[in-house]
């Protein structure tokens, strides 16, 4: 598509963000808001900064693009210190997104996605081509660039308030809380839009949350910070799960931190069972002898290309060869890829025990049960790393 | 000393008794118990001079005025504490009877327009410096925000985002400031400046005198409030937007039927 590629182009590298030792205390205050913070965040990566309510997470994004000043140490961004830059100059560079989103309400919408380019002095064509080309980005029709925020709904604002950030194509995004406001449906849709959407764009992303799931499906890398704005860990999210740095963490990822893993798993990191198969047209005596003392109880009917048809019932092993229209269709169908989260409650939802999963050509390549979910669920597995050995007990 | 030993002085030097010999000839006029449209119509001529300087009373006071109360807004507007001191000083000025504000200028100024455009100006900084006061401060916190976040320096916030999201604000003041103004000023014979107020008080006796100046001035401020309203729409079209847009009862609605129309 034209306007992918030329979202890309344009200058705007992803760049590197180090906090060191960055710390802010406001007068009068006790004790710093933000405390000697120091992590680095690779170029193209998101990080999400994660803690309870009151422990300076806000704050700490607020430092890079100077919202808040720094009070010590530094940041760097690309490298080179914020504290050297001018606030608004340095601001145009940094992609900008809140929870409450924050659209100029007397502006068009291509207007509101044309803010900074306009403030960098792109002239006022180019500004409407790359708002259409955004527009068309995170799947809005570029038509709507000609109404106002308040004709939008709330999830459309948001993908907005998005494009708006990356319009003069920043290195670094920050973006705090930014599908906090939107009702669960619609973030899990807008979190999976702007995850397909990172994958394009590969910025270096800053990003707020005090919602310990959405830190780990958002995360490459997740900082999680205790009150009094000290770095409790810095980990990737599996890390985060299997080995949290002490209680606070331990206790701020949940104690269904087992359960989260199955999110960041697919079923092909599983080991499958396997099912009796059933090819058409074969004869019924050989799949009964075959279902005897067989992982899975049933047998799973396939065509000439093994692709899944249906479980075999006790009526249809009755007749003499297999049918092509088994009883019991074979719903629900997993994928190799599915994460596993879903792939168990698509088990659950079907109130089924066994699913077929099948490879990207839809043949089958084993069984998912309820059993093998419960089985790593309560295995030191869950919490381990999968070959390690078992380091803390499942509580 | 009463009201009337203030007030003749000061009115003195209009036009004289409306009612000349000549004129009350006429019956009604004579009569004076109820409106006089013939005699209105025959004298329609002897308005338009103090309708024109009735108009230029009010415009140049409430430009004036607004010059003066937008400049303040904007210096109270990054420095907060100067609004409490703003806010009474203008609303002091206020309830200053006009009459008395005319005798106070008298020295300054002395009699004629000038004495009454800077009493009426005074007059209009009390509503215009609130109203533009309170837009501002009605501009979401979230939209400076995110505008400061892009980088947009304190000026461009303010003449980009801010004043902007205060016009409708800033035009209702605008709006009650004309349509008072257009009234006091008829009080402004009394500074010697002539205007409707001319007509009416120079010989409170006679009804249809009354009911026509009075008439034409109720006429200015409507038009004037036309105009107002029209400026509005053309410089805050986005709100209609804003208002029409749906709102979560609204999509909720929306939804519905189409939920309906779906399954029927």
């Amino acid at each position: 598509m034209e306007g992918r590629s030329a979202v890309n182009s344009g200058g705007g590298e992803a760049v590197s963000v180090e906090f060191r030792e960055a710390t802010k205390r406001y007068p009068g205050a006790e004790r710093p808001a933000v405390d000697g913070l120091s992590f680095d965040v690779p170029a193209g990566e998101i990080c999400v900064i994660v803690g309870p309510s009151g422990c300076g997470k806000t704050t700490a994004m607020r430092m890079v693009n100077r919202m808040v000043e720094i009070s010590d140490g530094d940041i760097l961004v690309g490298g080179s210190s914020v504290r050297d830059r001018s606030p608004s100059e340095l601001r145009r560079e940094i992609g900008y997104v809140i929870q409450q989103i924050g659209l100029f309400p007397h502006r068009t919408i291509a207007d509101n996605i044309a803010t900074v380019p306009s403030l960098v002095g792109w002239d006022r064509e180019r500004a409407r081509e790359r708002a259409r080309e955004l527009l068309e980005l995170i799947g809005l029709d570029p038509e709507m660039g000609e109404r106002y925020p308040a004709q939008l709904s709330g999830g459309q604002q948001q993908r907005v308030g998005v494009a708006r950030a990356l319009a003069a194509n920043p290195g670094v995004m920050l973006m705090d809380e930014p599908f906090g406001a939107v009702d669960p449906i619609n973030r899990e849709r807008l979190q999976n839009e702007f995850l397909r959407l990172q994958a394009e764009i590969r910025k270096t992303i800053l990003f707020v949350t005090h919602d310990v799931d959405e830190a780990i499906k958002m995360g490459d890398r997740i900082a999680v910070l205790r009150e009094g704005g000290i770095l409790a860990q810095y980990a990737t999210p599996a890390e985060l799960l299997m080995a949290p740095a002490d209680a606070f963490v331990e206790d701020f990822v949940g104690a269904d931190r087992a359960l989260k893993r199955l999110a960041l798993m697919r079923v092909s990191d599983i080991d499958l069972w396997e099912a009796p198969l059933a090819f058409v047209g074969q004869a019924s005596s050989e799949i009964r002898a075959k279902l005897a003392g067989a992982e899975v109880p049933y047998a799973l009917a396939v065509d000439s290309e093994r692709r899944p048809l249906g479980w075999l019932s006790k009526v249809d092993l009755g007749q003499d060869t297999v049918p092509s229209r088994p009883d019991t269709d074979a719903t629900p169908t997993l994928e190799l890829d599915d994460v596993m989260r879903d792939a168990l409650s698509d088990l659950l939802q079907a109130e089924t025990r066994y699913a077929p999963v099948v490879d990207g050509e839809g043949r089958i390549a084993g069984v998912l049960s309820v059993e093998i979910i419960s089985e790593f669920l309560t295995s030191d597995e869950a919490l381990t790393d999968e070959h390690g050995a078992a380091e803390r007990p499942l509580g | 000393m009463g009201l009337g030993a203030i007030i003749l002085p000061l009115a003195q030097g209009g036009d004289g008794f409306v009612r000349d010999p000549a004129e009350a000839s006429t019956e009604c006029v004579a009569k004076n118990d109820t409106v006089c449209i013939g005699w209105a119509l025959e004298n329609i001529d002897r308005y338009v001079t103090p309708t024109l300087e009735h108009l230029v009373l009010v415009v140049v006071s409430v430009l004036a005025g607004f010059a003066i109360a937008f400049a303040m807004a904007l210096i109270s507007h990054r420095r907060r504490w100067l609004i409490p001191a703003f806010t009474a000083g203008t609303g002091v000025l206020y309830t200053v009877p006009s009459i008395a504000l005319f005798l106070l200028l008298l020295p300054i100024t002395g009699r004629g327009t000038l004495t009454a455009i800077v009493a009426l100006t005074l007059y209009t900084l009390q509503i215009l410096y609130r109203n533009n006061v309170t837009g501002l401060a009605n501009v979401p916190e979230a939209t400076k925000d995110s505008g400061r976040g892009m980088g947009m320096t304190d000026r461009q916030l303010l003449w980009r985002v801010e004043l902007p999201l205060a016009v409708p604000e800033i035009i209702a003041g605008l709006r009650i400031a004309t349509v008072s103004t257009v009234a006091i000023a008829t009080l402004a014979v009394f500074a010697g400046a002539g205007g409707l107020g001319a007509e009416i008080y120079n010989d409170l006796t006679f009804k249809t005198g009354i009911v026509v100046a009075g008439g034409i001035a109720v006429a200015m401020a409507i038009l004037f409030d036309v105009v107002l309203v029209g400026l509005q729409s053309r410089l805050a079209g986005w709100r209609k937007a804003h208002e029409a847009g749906a709102g979560d009862a609204g999509r909720f609605a929306g939804a519905l039927a189409r939920l309906r129309g779906a399954h029927s």
